[in-house]
């Protein structure tokens, strides 16, 4: 036994004077002093790594089946779910792990917005996973053309024609990157390659930097203190545990019940009632025959609806491209002191409920046709997401009453200037009714502060708590 | 303040819900673990809708394996269309043929039931009626003006529609039905007939269907006994942090 230990030592001591094995693994994991308190919602990243791996690893065996013909596609994707031993497993996985992705890295992005995670010194880190996020959302549009059904035609139809918007450059531009004049074999073609092996490149390589650059500065935790102030005599954080082995064994824990929620869909409603797999998806593509109702996947459908609530197709894209990029400006939009949302203001609280409702809202609204009410519901619920980067900009300080009026009229004249330009008869109900949602909430953000003292903070402690 | 945006709040998926209609579905109510019902739909689906349809990633030997039949049972009494029992369920008939024919394609069916869910299958297979107006004189309620004729009709005979302006002036009700041929089914039992061609395609929809509920309650076991291990395991390592 002695004699095998001291062959391994030898052999990692071999190693390490050419590699640096061991000071990568306690630089990463062994001392690599993570903040004591973590609660649930740090189970996220972990979470994300685990379906990254699952992707990557179902999706080396599914392209051994897998055909990027425009002849061949759908007919090879039944084959892997009927003719392929465990095929339909293997599928399954990939297909549910494309929508747990998202669910974990959505949730993941909440806690950074929760507890101050993007402030500094973390502006980096950040960024980084915003840029993961665009990245990721490439990777599942292209992905989702693969299996070559009606609602991936007809999806990346919609989507590549947004690019002909763009002035002069546009109808080139999305010609260029379809390869063709519709979506056709050529784009299934160049798609598959940018799927299996080009976003995947990029999006490992964004991974490594978004860890790098978190293990420099140190992980962030529920109080928002940074554990790097209070140090031992060995410059270890008092507040500090070795991320192994104690975040390695709780994120064991974190792993195996986010596979039981996961297996439980994989096996019991893999379609999760249409949203996951839609129905009209296991119709073959038909360039001939555009579908009733095309809705995006329901990860994107946040973004399709703002892009739906701007008439102008060119806006519209800015609408939702701004959608994504303005989570980028973040660090810099919210100047709070204070990082954790449990020492931030009643109201701040208020105002980050509003934000998830009215992202799962703006969700909704995407899968459904765009019948009047709900486009207006649409552009309102648009309207508060983007004001809400404002709100956190405006609750950075206390704001004295000019500019908190100023805020409030403003908002409201700019808002109210594109309802006049678009108002009918038949819709200045509607208009009118609508017009509410927006200035309810301007009223509370703006206002409240001056009135109540809904925008007490309270005092950060010293050190984490429990 | 925060009452009255939470009562707007509530109101709107009642705003967005209120508008809409579709036709109305009966419930399939199909049974997949009931091997007999799924032989008998084969049966119904080799007979009835091979004729033009294809089922093109469908394999005889695997629905035999699958349904509880031998090969060589499915190969004397449901393999018309084809030598081997290893093929896929492939018809004759071109697509310029059904152009032609039917005005359309004929969609092949491996996968229908997903794309269509079995209840529509279920109420289009028995909402069919008589209808001057149409090539072969007759209707769909489920896919109104559909090309494809009542191939069923020998068995449930041919029946009209009593309350069509009922239907045209509120979108969503069920049809209602008479008898005008008898058929040699019952009204009940071509009901049932028609469960089993369902179940059939459902089947065929995704055959592992068969097989992975049991699969999965036999993986959550494995991660049960696992978190039984690895929360034990998490709180000895933590026992001395908090």
């Amino acid at each position: 036994m002695d004699m095998v230990m001291n062959a391994l030592k030898g052999l990692l001591g071999w190693v390490d004077d050419r590699f640096p094995a061991t000071k990568m693994w306690e630089e990463h994991l062994s001392k690599y002093y993570a903040p004591k308190n973590f609660n649930f919602w740090y189970f996220f990243g972990s979470l994300a790594l685990l379906v990254l791996v699952i992707q990557i690893v179902t999706g080396i065996f599914l392209t051994m089946n897998y055909k990027p013909d425009a002849n061949l596609a759908f007919a090879s994707v039944e084959y892997i779910m009927r003719d392929v031993n465990w095929g339909w497993v293997i599928r399954y996985m990939h297909s549910t792990g494309a929508s747990a992705f998202f669910v974990v890295v959505y949730l993941h992005m909440f806690r950074g917005l929760m507890y101050g995670s993007f402030k500094k010194p973390r502006e980096l880190v950040w960024i980084f996973g915003i840029l993961i996020f665009l990245a990721l959302m490439a990777e599942a549009f292209m992905g989702y053309l693969l299996p070559w059904g009606q609602m991936s035609y007809w999806g990346a139809q919609v989507i590549v024609n947004l690019f002909g918007a763009i002035p002069f450059v546009g109808e080139e531009l999305s010609i260029w990157i379809r390869g063709d004049y519709v979506i056709s074999d050529a784009t299934l073609n160049r798609f598959f390659a940018f799927h299996v092996i080009a976003v995947p490149l990029v999006l490992l390589g964004l991974i490594v930097a978004h860890i790098i650059a978190l293990h420099e500065v140190g992980s962030n935790n529920p109080d928002g203190v940074e554990i790097k102030k209070n140090k031992n005599a060995e410059g270890i954080p008092l507040d500090g545990i070795p991320f192994h082995p104690y975040y390695t064994v709780k994120d064991i824990v974190g792993v195996v019940v986010f596979l039981m929620f996961f297996t439980a869909i994989m096996f019991f409603g893999p379609e999760m009632g249409g949203y996951f797999l839609e129905h009209a998806n296991f119709i073959p593509a038909d360039p001939f025959k555009t579908p009733e109702h095309i809705a995006p996947v329901w990860y994107f459908t946040p973004f399709y609806t703002m892009l739906r609530a701007v008439p102008d197709p060119f806006l519209g894209v800015v609408a939702m491209g701004g959608g994504v990029v303005i989570l980028a400006f973040l660090p810099w939009l919210d100047q709070n002191p204070i990082k954790s949302i449990r020492y931030r203001s009643l109201l701040h609280k208020i105002n980050l409920m509003f934000f998830v409702v009215v992202f799962f809202y703006l969700g909704y609204l995407g899968v459904k046709a765009p019948e009047p009410v709900l486009s207006e519901m649409g552009l309102r619920f648009s309207e508060v997401y983007f004001v809400f980067f404002y709100v956190l900009w405006f609750h950075s300080k206390t704001r004295d009453a000019k500019v908190s009026y100023l805020s409030f009229i403003g908002w409201m004249v700019l808002f109210g200037l594109n309802d006049l330009s678009r108002v009918t008869e038949d819709t200045t109900q509607l208009v009118l009714i609508g017009s509410l949602i927006p200035a309810i909430y301007l009223a509370v953000m703006f206002l409240a502060p001056l009135y109540t003292n809904l925008n007490a903070e309270k005092a950060v402690p010293e050190r984490v708590t429990g | 303040m925060k009452k009255t945006l939470l009562a707007i709040l509530m109101v709107l998926p009642t705003l967005a819900f209120s508008a809409g209609g579709g036709v109305h579905l009966e419930k399939a109510d199909y049974d997949l673990h009931n091997k007999e019902s799924l032989q008998r739909g084969a049966r119904l689906f080799v007979n009835y809708c091979l004729s033009c349809h294809s089922a093109a990633y469908q394999r005889y030997n695997r629905m035999a394996e699958d349904i509880g039949l031998t090969e060589a049972q499915v190969k004397s009494n449901l393999m018309f269309a084809a030598e081997k029992s290893g093929e896929t369920m492939t018809v004759a008939m071109q697509t310029e043929d059904a152009k032609v024919y039917f005005g359309t394609k004929v969609p092949d069916l491996s996968v229908i039931a997903r794309a269509r869910g079995a209840d529509w299958l279920y109420t289009y297979l028995t909402t069919f009626h008589t209808d001057d107006s149409r090539p072969f004189g007759v209707n769909n309620t489920t896919f109104k003006d559909v090309g494809m004729p009542h191939v069923l009709w020998e068995l449930e005979g041919m029946k009209k529609l009593v309350n069509a302006d009922e239907m045209q002036a509120h979108p969503g009700t069920a049809p209602k039905f008479e008898a005008v041929t008898k058929g040699k089914m019952s009204a009940a039992e071509y009901d049932n007939a028609m469960r089993d061609l369902t179940g059939f395609m459902v089947y065929m929809g995704e055959p592992a269907k068969l097989i992975r509920y049991e699969l999965g309650i036999y993986v959550l076991l494995f991660l049960a006994l696992l978190f039984l291990v690895a929360y034990p395991m998490k709180k000895e390592f933590w026992k001395d942090i908090h």
